[in-house]
């Protein structure tokens, strides 16, 4: 299959031969990525196969074992706090649960990284905070308080406050779990029509294969530590191995298997009686 | 059977030896934080309110309580040697040097501590303190160090309230409801009570309690496991760690004081 280097630019995040551990617990073993620019790229991959730590990693947040990760060129594993921070700047991120600050309200929450890195006056301040919650359909809920929000309107709000500083990046984890039909359907509208008209580069964390696919422009697969395939949403339908199509099927059997690994049958049955 | 207990032990010290190093870390972190306080008070203000405006109500009631008990006790055993009039100076002392540090110690380990604990863990369980590092704002800085610098502010002034409220309560009983002389109970008090050797120590003493009993509530809150469990089990270890540490180096720098 291609490879998302195909495009003219560099790729905005190269992930190289990359490895993680938990304890003895190995989450990555080598695995090599490309994010293109300005583009929708998803990771895939059943619960627990690393893809948020996969956010963390690229964020900064944890440190690899081995291997190298580069945001816009810069070597993220090895720039000091400060220069890691300056690059944050330039990344937002919808973390699974939003992570809204529970002590400010929907606009403080939102104004929070224009107050803290920007100088603006509160009167520009107050009109791009309206200007991104209008964005996201909640300006009229500026004044709530995060615990008055459902599930997807904290998503979404957390969503304006991720773009406030306009950044070159989103990382979304799981920004459809939980969510009911019509707030999964905001959030997809969103999620693309907000990569498109701000040009940013958008890398989403999901098993959600129907939405995800839906919007994204390219796909990765991983599972056990390794991408096991990429390619256009398109690709992996009609050209994705078995192991694919089984993910992107929901097959309840095949290659990964529906039973535990066990004894045969029979012979537990017969120990039993 | 003896390999696994030395195993055991040693991943104990190792563990031990590892929450040690990240605590020490972390205050490193909090004090390096101040630059940021000193740029924007305002941080630290909000903190001084919910760590120590709040704690007032239960400080002011237990040192009042504290007061009118030494000056019940005190005046029974005093009065069997027709030494009432050394009330004044009994009360004092007690509380200026010990119970005045120690208890406002122990009861912000209990009000305001445990509540930093469950605040922090609570905003690492729901990933607040992830999403202000991807905001690019460091949460020791932001979060951490006003509640530190807090407590550390609080502490003293919190033990200062209690032993003046003790003082009151104890001249309550003794000249009040038992009939002490007044001017024997103050005249005593402010001819024993000297400023370097009582004041001075039991300022020290509770600026100690005030950074401690902060350091442990925050780092228990922040390297908690992000869970309701985690989240209870470490607010737990912040009042038991707390008190520990609070009585043990109470009886360190009295004998340094003191001795």
């Amino acid at each position: 299959m291609n490879d998302a280097t195909s495009t003219n630019q560099t790729p905005l995040v190269q992930i190289r031969d990359l490895h993680f551990s938990r304890g003895n617990r190995k989450i990555f073993d080598g695995i090599n990525m490309d994010i293109p620019r300005g583009k929708v790229t998803a990771i895939m991959g059943p619960s627990g196969t690393g893809k948020t730590t996969l956010l963390k990693l690229i964020g900064g947040q944890l440190q690899p074992d081995s291997g190298d990760i580069y945001v816009d060129g810069q070597h993220v594993n090895t720039l000091s706090n400060k220069a890691l921070y300056q690059l944050r700047m330039r990344m937002g991120m919808l973390f699974q649960s939003g992570a809204l600050l529970t002590d400010l309200t929907v606009f403080d929450n939102v104004a929070f990284p224009l107050r803290e890195h920007t100088k603006l006056s509160e009167s520009m301040i107050r009109k791009l905070v309206l200007l991104k919650l209008e964005a996201v359909g909640l300006r009229g809920a500026r004044d709530l308080m995060p615990s008055e929000l459902s599930g997807g309107m904290a998503r979404r709000v957390a969503l304006a406050r991720a773009i406030a500083l306009d950044p070159m990046m989103i990382m979304y984890d799981e920004p459809f779990t939980g969510q009911d039909p019509i707030s999964m359907g905001v959030l997809v509208q969103l999620i693309r029509k907000l990569n498109d008209a701000a040009r940013i580069s958008s890398i989403m964390v999901s098993h959600d294969v129907a939405e995800t696919m839906q919007i994204a422009d390219w796909v990765y697969v991983i599972s056990e530590g390794k991408v096991i395939e990429s390619g256009s949403p398109e690709q992996l339908r009609s050209q994705g191995g078995e192991w694919t199509q089984q993910f992107i099927q929901g097959l309840p059997d095949g290659p990964v298997p529906f039973h535990f690994p066990a004894d045969d049958l029979a012979k537990d049955l017969g120990a039993c009686l | 059977m003896i390999t696994r207990v030395l195993a055991q032990l040693g991943g104990f010290g190792v563990s031990a030896l590892s929450s040690i190093g990240r605590a020490h870390l972390l205050i490193l972190n909090m004090l390096s934080g101040l630059s940021d306080i000193i740029r924007r008070p305002r941080l630290l203000i909000d903190q001084l309110y919910s760590v120590g405006v709040l704690t007032i109500l239960i400080i002011a009631v237990a040192g009042l309580f504290v007061g009118m008990v030494l000056g019940l006790q005190g005046y029974y055993i005093l009065s069997r040697f027709g030494g009432e009039t050394a009330l004044g100076l009994m009360v004092a002392a007690s509380l200026v040097r010990e119970l005045g540090p120690v208890l406002t110690a122990l009861l912000f380990a209990g009000r305001a501590g445990s509540a930093l604990t469950a605040e922090i863990g609570l905003m690492k369980a729901t990933e607040q303190l992830s999403g202000l590092e991807m905001m690019a704002v460091d949460p020791k800085h932001r979060v951490l160090s006003p509640r530190f610098f807090a407590g550390l502010i609080s502490v003293p002034l919190l033990a200062a309230m209690f032993s003046c409220l003790g003082i009151f309560g104890g001249w309550l009983v003794g000249g009040g409801m038992l009939g002490v002389d007044q001017a024997a109970f103050w005249n005593g008090m402010q001819g024993g009570i000297d400023f370097s050797d009582d004041l001075v120590n039991g300022f020290i003493k509770s600026v100690v309690f005030g950074v401690v009993c902060t350091w442990i509530a925050i780092y228990q809150g922040y390297d908690c496991i992000p869970t309701s469990e985690g989240v209870s089990r470490a607010t737990t270890r912040t009042v038991v760690h707390s008190s520990l540490a609070v009585l043990g180096l109470d009886f360190v720098l009295t004998a340094l004081m003191f001795g």
